[in-house]
């Protein structure tokens, strides 16, 4: 792992009295493409404000190469901000936005100009200098707001939702530009988003956040695989979360069925949190398997089907396969011993975290 | 339906009839060549000659647009630092700073210039300079309500993203946040000379003696009897505020006429 750039030192900070950041603390690498993930109101832009010095937080500290930067301003940190509405001075047009940081350190015309070039190049839009951010479409706009960030030469470039307002063609297409440039630039790239798939895709690690608390930190296959929570397994794609007693090692009940698996140290006849990714519930059409079920429903997704099975052992599972089974029929249910992921029940706070985002949102998942 | 307008038409014809036609006999007037009131006797701009020749009512012309510049221009300023502490105020404050704002809009004049002429008297001698400080007082709240509202269009990011990017404060300030909020600040401006001319309550009782605008000095003039070339010296005064009000009311215009068009572009297409 490369050498440690920013940390967050027990970060606390409130807005009239709710609280906003609970005890936040992380580091990021150098050259790392870390991402904040997590629902909307969660404190990602309030955590990525106290990194920018936009906040100050309430308590805690934040370091930078080692120095202590909780009361610098923003102008003297050697990072730069991609704004979630891009913020785009609209008065001026697309090369004086961008030269704006350089005129203030005082660089000369000619190499100012030649940055502008550079810059520009290296965000695909060659020749806008002279347009106007106004005539500019979303996209465009934000490449601008890229380009004005990246010709400072941040150590550290933050994104706020950068790719919110696009299109998904051009959202997806904007995922892999932005990767491609984090590999030209070597910088460290700090990014916030609520689409689980576009951090999944982009990171190098995934911050996953609810309520002001860190939930898991990962690389997205950690994250994915092993949610370390009933919150993380249902935030991060669909899944089915069960609720289980851990007989022993290896040995999971679930509705009264025993199922192997290969998770340890949860005690004897402890409760715990099952997650079964919808991928990994194998049908057969036989109606062999550890249980049975009756198909329910079933929706084409493209690649895949994807149905609902009432199993003979009180279960919904919600199922994802390329095999299509007609509604009504009786199948065979197994899981993988490997595909069942237990996680402890949420103890004090974090049950609080969660059974509130639930009754909020009011999605539940399977009974 | 077709009533109904010819109705509201004639209501209108009315009320501007009330309205104008007063300024309008005062204009008709000032041209006429005759001291009558009521007999037309050819028309003659010898009254805005006498004007002219008149040192009493120049000197109250030139103290008039000093008046209004300075008072103006010391309120504009004093008046953006204002509209900008207020605009960054948390929502409770926001509401009791905007509140007492316009409290001296709405005040009676003669309350604010008897409380007015109460300070001075106790701290400095009444003539150009209290008057002055008269102004500047009530010009305030007028260029704070034009700021206002530029503050609330302008996007906070704009200013925070030039932190962003190595500016100080000042630099911000000046960059970015004052481009974005001059039309307010001109307005503001034009307002206030607007206001510094046409007051007359505030300036009578802070003036002292000496010191004369137009409307003090006519209102002198008034007293020993109607001179015509008063009739000429407020027809010149209406139509400056006039040109001014104009003046003010012209970029919001334009923007609201620009915006309708664009509007009615997307619609069609
Ligand atoms: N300046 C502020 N004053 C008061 N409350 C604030 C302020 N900024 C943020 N909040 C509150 O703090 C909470 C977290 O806000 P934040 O903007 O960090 O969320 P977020 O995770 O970025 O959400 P989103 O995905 O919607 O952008 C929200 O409940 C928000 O209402
Ligand atoms: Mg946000």
């Amino acid at each position: 792992m490369e050498k440690e750039l920013i940390r967050f030192e027990n970060i606390s900070k409130s807005f009239d009295s709710t609280d906003v950041l609970k005890d936040l603390t992380l580091s990021i690498h150098e050259n790392e493409f870390v991402t904040l993930l997590g629902p909307s109101g969660c404190g990602k832009t309030t955590t990525l404000r106290i990194l920018g010095g936009f906040e100050m937080p309430d308590s805690g500290r934040v370091f930078f190469d080692g120095m202590d930067i909780t009361s610098l301003p923003p102008n003297k940190r050697q990072l730069n901000t991609v704004f979630q509405k891009y913020a785009l001075f609209t008065h001026m047009n697309v090369a004086e936005n961008i030269a704006f940081g350089l005129k203030i350190k005082g660089q000369d015309k000619s190499m100012i100009r030649e940055k502008i070039a550079y810059s520009l190049k290296l965000v695909g839009l060659e020749g806008y200098e002279k347009r106007s951010p106004s005539s500019l479409s979303g996209g465009q706009q934000q490449r601008i707001a890229i380009a004005r960030a990246i010709v400072n030469e941040p150590k550290v470039l933050l994104l706020d939702e950068p790719l919110g307002a696009l299109d998904l063609k051009l959202r997806q297409d904007m995922q892999y530009e932005l990767i491609r440039l984090k590999e030209e630039l070597g910088i460290t790239f700090v990014y916030v988003t609520h689409d689980q798939e576009e951090a999944l895709t982009m990171s190098d690690t995934v911050v996953v956040m609810n309520q002001g608390r860190i939930q898991q930190i990962g690389s997205p296959e950690d994250i994915y695989n092993e949610p370390q929570n009933a919150f993380v397994a249902d935030f991060i794609g669909e899944s089915n979360l069960l609720d289980g007693i851990m007989v022993r090692d290896c040995l999971v009940n679930i509705g009264g069925l025993d199922f192997p698996c290969v998770d340890t140290g949860f005690g004897t006849d402890n409760p715990v949190d099952v997650v079964i990714r919808p991928e990994d519930v194998e049908l057969s059409s036989s109606g062999e398997g550890q249980t049975k079920g009756r198909v329910i429903s079933i929706v084409f997704k493209g690649v895949h089907w994807e149905m609902h099975v009432e199993s003979d052992i009180g279960i919904t599972f919600l199922v994802k396969t390329t095999d299509h089974f007609p509604v009504g029929s009786t199948v065979g249910i197994s899981v993988d011993p490997y595909n069942i992921q237990i996680m402890h029940k949420p103890v004090s706070e974090d049950a609080q975290v969660y059974g509130q985002d639930e009754s909020s949102e009011g999605e539940g998942y399977e009974p | 339906m077709k009533s109904r307008g010819i109705l509201g038409k004639i209501y209108i014809f009315l009320v501007m009839l009330f309205l104008y036609s007063p300024i309008a006999v005062l204009v008709v007037l000032s041209f006429n060549n005759s001291r009558s009131r009521v007999v037309w006797g050819g028309f003659t701009t010898k009254w805005y000659r006498v004007l002219i020749e008149s040192k009493s009512i120049m000197e109250a012309l030139g103290t008039t647009f000093i008046l209004a510049i300075l008072s103006a221009l010391f309120a504009s300023i004093l008046g953006l630092f204002g509209a900008i502490g207020i605009y960054s105020m948390r929502r409770r404050n926001y509401r009791i700073m905007l509140f007492c704002t316009n409290i001296p809009l709405l005040n009676a004049d003669i309350v604010t210039g008897i409380a007015l002429l109460l300070w001075f008297v106790r701290f400095l001698p009444l003539g150009f300079s209290s008057v002055l400080l008269a102004h500047i007082t009530f010009n305030i709240p007028y260029v704070i309500l034009c700021i206002l509202p530029k503050l609330k269009e302008m996007d906070v990011h704009q200013y925070e993203a030039a932190l962003d990017l190595g500016a100080g404060e000042a630099y911000a300030f000046v960059h970015i946040l004052i481009p974005h909020i001059l039309p307010g600040v001109l307005s503001g401006f034009l307002m206030a000379v607007t206001m510094s001319m046409d007051d007359f309550v505030i300036t009578y009782f802070t003036r002292g003696a000496g010191v004369n605008t137009l409307s003090t000095l006519i209102y002198g003039e008034l007293r020993k009897g109607i001179k015509p070339e008063m009739y000429a010296l407020s027809t010149i005064l209406f139509f400056v505020v006039l040109i001014l009000l104009i003046l003010v009311n012209l970029p919001y215009e334009r923007m609201f006429s620009k915006r309708t068009i664009k509007k009615k572009v997307n619609i069609e297409k």
